[in-house]
């Protein structure tokens, strides 16, 4: 059954993947088990992407999902994977050194009464991308919740880079610039650190462009 | 910032005589993100298609979990909520093995999973079904594959419930799996039904997967072999994760 390891590039797939189900309502229970009052676990993944000491390098992606109708998805539950300050990932792949514990993953549940959710992290760099080009920086996000039938995988981008963004890999694939608007975060206020502002539209006119990755 | 070095890695972030990206995600196989049967996903489906983009470090990267992240009693949900008294219902040793999608076994993959008690009832705020909740039974737990990719956890078989969907709508007995591999883009929600259940085909969530096939990848099996007599029944439900197709040797000498 196994591929020999000098098979040849387009050696197709010998198993299909397992099928997806919604993550349905109750998700907390298993991915936030704190937030539906389960006490039982000594740790669990939360809003913190990364926690600096230093403020002033703190920022914070706050939004809210909405569905086809406009309303909010109370429900969601969103996660995040990001490269550190230097662009460098804390996995084998990359294997460049990573900020002292920097883990890179963030998982937040949406509040359950107004659909509202953060993490607290830090800008990620740029992360070289196909054929020698570099990504401008950017946080990786994937959604879940009750009638989505498979996670949906998206980016967010920071308003600053407009220069990087012109030489993006991904952002140079959507031609309409109003559907790549929708994967650049709105910065919304300074003060102690900076938040950015990312609203995910499932659905509609303003709908989040959403990957096959 | 110092030292982004993006000229460090090669092309795509792909090292020589590392794997590949990841196969394809076979839409198909999967349920449709709109499925009128199943009423929530029609509001909360995207209707623009998908944009394809080959992958990247961000994608083939992902954050990775030991079994050191864990506490002891995570994989038992016999005993990792309540301080006395033991869960009412079916006892059951639920296990497995992860592979990908080129049947190899993958090691350090973290497990997350949710269910409702025997009476089929969450400990959820938003669970307002009648059947009682269990004060011994909280319903979640994690574990991390071992160097074979196999893992399992002690429960109890959970119990069918009614959901406001069509009119009389009742969910066949599942447990919801949250699988990691070791990239991003294998992420993985499931569920997990159990062999023998009628209600599996009368189920619009079950049934939001077209292919019968790929359907009954989800359904566990009665394992005798590895029941614990006068314990608990064992249920095998085995995951396929993404695989990674192989690498390109252009950049290798001959004779690898
Ligand atoms: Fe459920």
């Amino acid at each position: 059954m196994r591929i020999p390891p000098n098979a040849p590039p387009n050696t197709p797939p010998v198993l299909k993947e397992t099928p997806s189900q919604t993550a349905g309502p109750y998700v907390h229970i298993g991915l936030r088990p704190s937030v539906a009052g389960f006490a039982g676990y000594t740790w669990e993944p939360d809003h913190q992407i990364a926690n600096p000491a230093d403020k002033s390098r703190r920022i914070r992606i706050s939004g809210t999902v909405f569905d086809g109708t406009g309303a909010p998805v109370k429900d969601a539950l969103i996660e995040a994977w990001q490269a550190d300050a230097n662009g460098h990932y804390p996995h084998p792949e990359d294997g460049r050194p990573v900020m002292p514990g920097f883990r890179g993953f963030g998982r937040a549940a949406a509040d359950l009464e107004s659909g509202e959710w953060h993490f607290d992290t830090i800008r990620p760099g740029p992360v070289p991308g196909p054929g020698g080009t570099l990504q401008a920086p950017h946080v990786s996000l994937w959604i879940v919740a009750r009638g989505i039938n498979i996670g949906l995988h998206t980016r967010l981008y920071f308003p600053e880079d407009a220069a990087l963004h012109a030489t993006d890999p991904l952002l140079a694939i959507i031609p309409d610039p109003r559907r790549r608007e929708t994967l650049i975060a709105t910065r919304e206020k300074d003060g102690e650190g900076v938040t950015y502002r990312f609203d995910i539209h499932i659905q509609g006119e303003y709908e989040t462009v959403f990957l096959d990755i | 910032m110092t030292d982004t070095r993006p000229g460090r890695l090669p092309a795509s972030g792909h090292r020589p005589g590392r794997p590949g990206p990841f196969f394809a995600r076979d839409r198909g196989h999967h349920p449709p993100a709109l499925w009128p049967d199943y009423k929530t996903s029609v509001a909360r489906s995207p209707r623009q298609p998908l944009l394809s983009f080959e992958n990247t470090l961000s994608e083939i990267t992902g954050p990775l979990f030991s079994l050191r992240d864990l506490g002891p009693q995570d994989n038992d949900l016999l005993s990792n909520f309540a301080t006395e008294g033991q869960p009412i219902g079916e006892r059951m040793l639920l296990h497995g093995q992860v592979l990908d999608q080129n049947a190899r076994p993958v090691p350090g993959v973290l497990i997350e999973i949710w269910q409702a008690n025997a009476a089929g009832r969450y400990r959820h705020v938003n669970d307002g079904y009648r059947a009682p909740l269990d004060p011994a039974f909280g319903g979640c737990g994690r574990t991390v594959t071992d160097s074979e990719g196999r893992y399992f956890f002690r429960s109890i078989k959970p119990g069918a419930y009614p959901w406001p969907n069509a009119t009389d709508s009742w969910r066949p007995a599942h447990v919801h799996f949250s699988i990691f591999g070791s990239g991003f883009a294998q992420r993985l929600i499931t569920q997990a039904y159990f062999e023998g259940d009628p209600l599996i085909d009368r189920c619009p969530i079950a049934g939001s997967i077209p292919d019968p096939a790929a359907r009954n990848m989800l359904v566990a099996r009665l394992d005798m072999e590895n029941s614990v007599p006068f314990d608990m029944l064992a249920w095998r439900f085995d995951i396929v994760l993404r695989g990674r197709r192989s690498t390109c040797f252009e950049n290798r000498p001959e004779g690898n």
